[in-house]
């Protein structure tokens, strides 16, 4: 018999499965299957209904979405040689069509379309993707994490550090800030459909009242250019007094001992900021941090809700594709590489942050 | 150390407040917004945007769109749809999660570190990613009811309570509650012939208070609100919560009186809950962050 380094009275393993096991049972049901389930479909050609058994299919799906191709297109010449220019100046290019459409020369680009180029001397240079409308979903998302998680973060923060003064009715501020936590993300987007829409709009009417007049309204979720920053305003606008609390909470978990020392020293409020405040919140900053990416990673409600990924797929997002195509268009597979792609960004994401805040 | 106001100082201070008012509007005026909005008729609602109006309950001020909602949509059952299945929710999800929680914490056994782990990795799983393959399983499930075993739980409320009763976040802060508690009590008690689920019920709950309120308020929250799944499940209107209600207002012509009747209806219990137990709510949330 090995010893027991554990007191005998806390090995109870039948209790143990016992006690957790209703949890664990409905956990595995309703998380890890589906999970595991979502990883078997992304191999496969599963459709929600079919009259054709489902196949393996390896890793198609993934070659089919993260397909890309480079191609480099030399101005049209006439036949001594000399550059065809238009009218108005510039230079002609064949048409990517004909690299794209059947053209035994360029098979790793058949069915890809123009993704997005620049100019390279008078050639251009073209990036295609075999499915544009994920690589837009998947830039947008990485876009809309990299603005929102730093942005919201910072902004909680200065809220924090508002509502951490000692002032009579503090605590109002701090409800009030709190509120949109509260409502759902649904009736907020609804909401703000109205405050952004292009005519009566109030976030129109109040800019026009700023400025006297001068401010040309703007269609806010229906122009290509503003729709991705109305979403992510709005979206923090509703989140932000979330992490405002927990900023304050690690705030509020500074010895006050530390400040009375800064005030000795003569320290500025910015040095104590600096030296003292800051220093104090390294945890909670990786918290928040944390905690916004994946919630930002999850971006679907506001989509839904407010463009359905336009205009132009402007604001199509990694899981409202996964669940247009899983659901909607009932492309079972397809929603699902998508969700995989998903789970291993975000896992190496939290790997990364794993690695940058271990313990030294 | 006496305040000394001197007239600096109170200019300060004003201006502190006036930055603090100015921030606290940003965030009350959608919400006034929506409710003023809900007592006026369409024509004005919209010619009200325009001006300073939009915030106060001037004009032709009526509960017409409330009658009409109501008309246009079961507004009653959708709300107590969504109370029933948030409340059996949460009370179910509270016991199941502290109590295996309780073993994570307190008991020592085989495959229970690695258990503990893989429930904690499914924190950064989005729901939504896993909702169809999810309505797949739920499809193929049997169900013991009144009438017999049934095939598929699509159209039901367990359908919209059952997936929900576990879940990691939960199992999580009961067990950071639960590791920080004496263990001497539990051997107290173990000494005296307590049972196990004795000691989880009758020492071990009575003392953890917080997280359950904790616990209970981020749940009601995230059921509550719920979007996606209840969109999915309930092709039935007999069993549609709230949120999937909003589907009514929305015709061609969207009539937005209705619908800022219909949001405030689903909001203002929220809000009214919050503000009633606001200091509950956000000591919650700031509980959720201090050990990280």
């Amino acid at each position: 018999m090995r010893p027991t380094r554990t007191k005998s009275l806390q090995s109870h393993s039948l209790a143990g499965w016992l006690m957790s096991g209703p949890a664990l049972a409905l956990v595995t049901l309703f998380l890890i299957v589906p999970f595991l389930l979502a990883f078997w479909f992304s191999f496969t050609n599963q459709r929600l209904i079919s009259p054709n058994p489902t196949q393996f299919v390896g890793t198609s799906n993934f070659e089919q979405l993260l397909g890309v191709g480079a191609l480099v297109l030399e101005p049209e010449r006439t036949e001594d040689g000399s550059l065809i220019v238009s009218e108005t100046g510039e230079l002609s290019y064949p048409r990517v069509r004909e690299f794209t459409r059947n053209n035994p020369d360029y098979p790793q680009l058949e069915g890809m379309r123009e993704w997005f180029g620049w100019s390279w001397g008078e050639s251009k240079v073209l990036v295609l993707a075999r499915d544009l409308v994920f690589m837009k979903a998947l830039t947008n998302t990485l876009f809309f994490v990299a603005v929102v998680a730093p942005l919201q973060s910072g902004i909680a923060l200065l809220l924090a550090l508002m509502i951490n003064q000692k002032l009579r009715g503090i605590n109002v501020f701090r409800t009030v800030y709190f509120m949109p936590v509260v409502v759902s993300i649904v009736v907020v987007s609804l909401l703000w459909r109205f405050i952004y829409d292009g005519r009566s709009g109030l976030l129109n009417n109040l800019l026009q009242f700023l400025s006297f007049g001068q401010f040309q309204p703007i269609d806010w979720l229906g122009n290509p250019d503003t729709a991705m920053f109305a979403i992510i305003v709005m979206s923090i606008w509703q989140a932000v007094g979330f992490h405002m609390v927990i900023w304050l909470a690690g705030l509020q978990n500074i010895p006050l001992t530390l400040y009375e020392a800064a005030d000795i020293e003569g320290a500025t409020a910015w040095q104590k900021f600096r030296f003292v405040t800051w220093p104090g919140l390294r945890n909670t900053a990786v918290l928040i941090l944390v905690v916004i990416t994946m919630q930002a990673f999850a971006l679907f409600a506001q989509i839904d809700v407010m463009t359905n990924g336009g205009p132009l797929d402007s604001t199509q997002t990694l899981v409202f594709q996964a669940v247009t195509r899983g659901y909607e268009q009932q492309n079972i597979a397809g929603g699902s590489a998508i969700s995989v792609l998903l789970f291993l960004i975000v896992l190496a994401i939290s790997l990364f942050q794993r690695y940058v805040t271990r313990e030294r | 150390m006496a305040a000394v106001t001197s007239p600096n100082q109170n200019l300060k201070t004003s201006l502190k407040y006036l930055l603090l008012i100015l921030v606290a509007l940003v965030f009350v005026f959608p919400i006034v917004f929506m409710v003023v909005s809900s007592f006026k008729p369409d024509a004005q609602l919209l010619r009200d945007t325009s001006s300073f109006n939009a915030f106060l309950p001037v004009g032709d001020v009526s509960l017409d769109n409330y009658f009409a909602a109501f008309e246009r949509a079961p507004v009653g059952l959708f709300v107590f749809n969504s109370i029933l299945v948030t409340a059996i929710t949460v009370i179910g999800s509270l016991f199941l999660c502290s109590m295996a929680a309780f073993a994570f914490a307190f008991l020592e056994f085989r495959g229970k570190s690695i258990v503990l782990s893989i429930i904690i990795a499914t924190l950064i799983v989005p729901f939504e990613t896993i909702a169809v393959p999810m309505l797949m399983v739920v499809n193929a499930l049997p169900w013991l009811g009144s009438d017999g075993i049934t095939w598929g739980w699509l159209n039901t409320y367990h359908v919209q309570i059952v997936p929900f009763l576990a879940d990691a976040l939960t199992i999580f802060l009961f067990v950071q509650f639960f590791r920080d508690l004496p263990k001497e009590l539990i051997e107290a008690a173990r000494l005296d012939g307590a049972s196990w689920f004795q000691v989880y019920s009758l020492v071990i709950v009575p003392i953890s208070g917080p997280v359950f309120a904790t616990a209970a308020i981020l749940k009601f929250l995230a059921m509550y609100n719920q979007y996606l799944w209840p969109l999915m499940v309930t092709q039935s209107e007999q069993y549609r919560p709230v949120m999937v209600g909003l589907q009514y207002f929305f015709q061609l012509n969207t009539a937005w009186g209705e619908v800022m009747a219909y949001l405030s209806m689903i909001t203002l219990p929220v809000l009214a809950f919050y503000l009633f137990l606001q200091r509950a709510f956000i000591t919650s949330i700031a509980s959720t962050g201090i050990k990280g």
